[in-house]
């Protein structure tokens, strides 16, 4: 009898015993929806599958007699527009200032306390005064996402410059080159995968604070669709929308996973251990 | 007046001499090897042969002006680790060199410069061995290869000065060998001058035509901070030449015995 920990299922146990826990949610919903239903059949709190399937066709293939829209997805464009917006910034605010202060002595004097500070600083906190400076429009959703985001991932590709081994640095010295030339050939290309691999990570903070922001003011948005009905106890229509933007956020990070592991062959696998 | 001079060299990190009166010259195309206890001085003495660092005290001069004040083409660098970069493959590794010096701006070569570029970096690789390799990623070849590619790397910009900090340090014997033989082949050919730093005083025989033996040679048990080490050997070396090779053996062992001595007495202290 082999260990405990030597016993390793095959892939397709594995799937299997991985949908397991899933599976057993879904029935003690169902139980418990059917219980209330039972009781009281106006019950909302827990809608059957039926009701589901009404509440999703709603939103998701009708029109809205008042806008012309199908609401999911004029919803999904709006809060994809402002994720992709903000982390496109956050991006390569990460990028241009994480090189900088990573790589030299005298911007890191300057702007490391900065970024350190505002790094620490909750961004929920100040809402409201990026609410009074932007505007209640998309300037200020993009704004606390990047306040939120950026400063984390410049602080985290400083440390990751700072960790290429001194040798590496000095070696690269010896073949002539200038800071320039280091900062595009030697180290740009190593903390490339880092980044995408930090953008990743922080991709669940930026829903928070999306949703957050759309909850608070906004016209459109997956976020301020689930504030809004959750006024009538929607939750045929808030349970899907929870369903969607989890399956957004997958397919994202799965996304940025599978780009790093076939743009970057050099990590040859070492990316891979550390995500997945 | 030599190609390399040092005189009364000292270097302190604080308060503390970690190298103290060096003096020596060395002649163009020497290779010098450097041997002696751990914490004696040696990495200390490589990082300011590299321009990582400054002397504290004393002169340090090449060809007789000032040391460059910071690491550059005229002196490769080989480390024991970390010295070829990872996302590049080993053509690339080398080449990259060549598109330092002929692309300032990209740091990148297009065209029939970079066919040309192609041709030398192959040509090195081919010297050191490294020609079926040249798409590989470090992490594909071995460690041996990857030192070979290290030196590759390091030898296309033709530097004046190589420095070798325990290159093979790492290696199987039977590897180190093979290592050996290249590099006194690639030295011959290329008649560069080395500082190799090394910890088997028979590596520093095999390929050494002078060997240093740092230590220190004042030890104050009540304050072992209080003195540097300096060098306390400079030994002409020719080749298998064992009777040397066996006495000072006995010697440095004797050194090194010492110093874990008086390393023993600071732990008791």
């Amino acid at each position: 009898m082999k260990r405990l920990i030597n016993r390793r299922p095959s892939w397709l146990t594995a799937l299997l015993l991985g949908l397991i826990p899933f599976f057993i949610i879904g029935m003690i919903y169902i139980s418990y929806s059917d219980a209330r239903l039972l009781e009281n059949p106006d019950d909302r709190l827990l809608p059957s599958a039926m009701q589901l399937v009404e509440g999703i066709k709603m939103i998701a293939v009708d029109e809205d007699p008042r806008t012309g829209q199908v609401i999911l997805w004029a919803d999904t464009a709006a809060s994809m527009q402002r994720i992709g917006i903000a982390m496109g910034v956050c991006t390569l605010a990460g990028l241009l200032f994480g090189m900088l202060n990573g790589m030299l002595p005298y911007v890191r004097a300057v702007a490391s306390p900065l970024v350190t500070a505002v790094s620490l600083v909750p961004p929920m906190a100040i809402l409201p005064i990026l609410f009074v400076i932007f505007g209640l429009d998309e300037l200020s959703k993009v704004m606390l996402i990047v306040i939120g985001i950026a400063p984390f991932l410049i602080r985290d590709l400083q440390g990751r410059i700072r960790e290429i081994p001194a040798e590496m640095m000095i070696k690269a010295q010896s073949l002539g080159a200038s800071s320039w030339q280091i900062a595009l050939r030697v180290v740009l290309p190593q903390v490339l995968p880092r980044l995408i691999d930090s953008v990743r990570l922080s991709l669940g903070s930026a829903w928070l604070f999306l949703i957050s922001a759309e909850a608070v003011a906004a016209e459109q948005g997956l976020g301020y669709r689930i504030f809004l009905v959750r006024r009538f106890l929607a939750m045929d229509i808030i349970l899907p929308y929870v369903f969607w933007i989890t399956l957004l956020a997958f397919v994202m990070d799965r996304a940025l996973y599978y780009t790093n592991r076939a743009a970057f062959p050099w990590l040859g696998g070492r990316m891979a251990k550390e995500g997945a | 007046m030599s190609f390399i001079s040092m005189k009364h060299l000292w270097k302190h990190y604080g308060q503390k001499p970690v190298l103290e009166n060096l003096t020596l010259d060395v002649a163009k195309g020497e290779f010098v090897s450097i041997v002696g206890a751990s914490g004696c001085g040696k990495s200390t003495f490589f990082r300011l042969l590299l321009a990582e660092e400054q002397p504290t005290r004393g002169r340090l001069l090449l060809n007789g002006q000032e040391w460059p004040s910071e690491p550059d083409a005229d002196r490769g660098v080989v480390f024991q680790r970390y010295s070829v970069f990872p996302h590049l493959t080993a053509l690339q590794n080398v080449r990259v060199a060549l598109e330092f010096r002929q692309s300032p701006l990209l740091a990148r070569l297009f065209g029939s410069a970079k066919k040309e570029a192609d041709e030398r970096a192959m040509a090195m690789l081919e010297s050191v061995g490294l020609a079926q390799a040249r798409n590989l990623y470090p992490h594909e070849i071995s460690g041996g290869m990857q030192q070979r590619l290290a030196l590759a790397q390091s030898l296309i910009r033709e530097p004046e000065i190589l420095l070798l900090d325990e290159p093979f340090g790492a290696l199987d014997p039977g590897i180190r060998a093979d290592m050996h033989e290249l590099m006194r082949g690639l030295w011959e050919k290329h008649r560069f001058t080395v500082f190799m730093v090394t910890h088997d005083l028979k590596e520093g025989f095999a390929l050494g035509t002078r060997l240093l033996v740092f230590d220190r040679v004042r030890v104050d048990p009540q304050a072992p901070d209080a003195y540097g080490a300096t060098i306390t050997y400079d030994l002409p070396v020719r080749r298998r030449d064992r009777q040397t090779y066996n006495e000072l053996s006995a010697e440095v062992r004797t050194l090194t015995a010492l110093s874990r001595g008086a390393d023993v007495l600071e732990e008791r202290g």
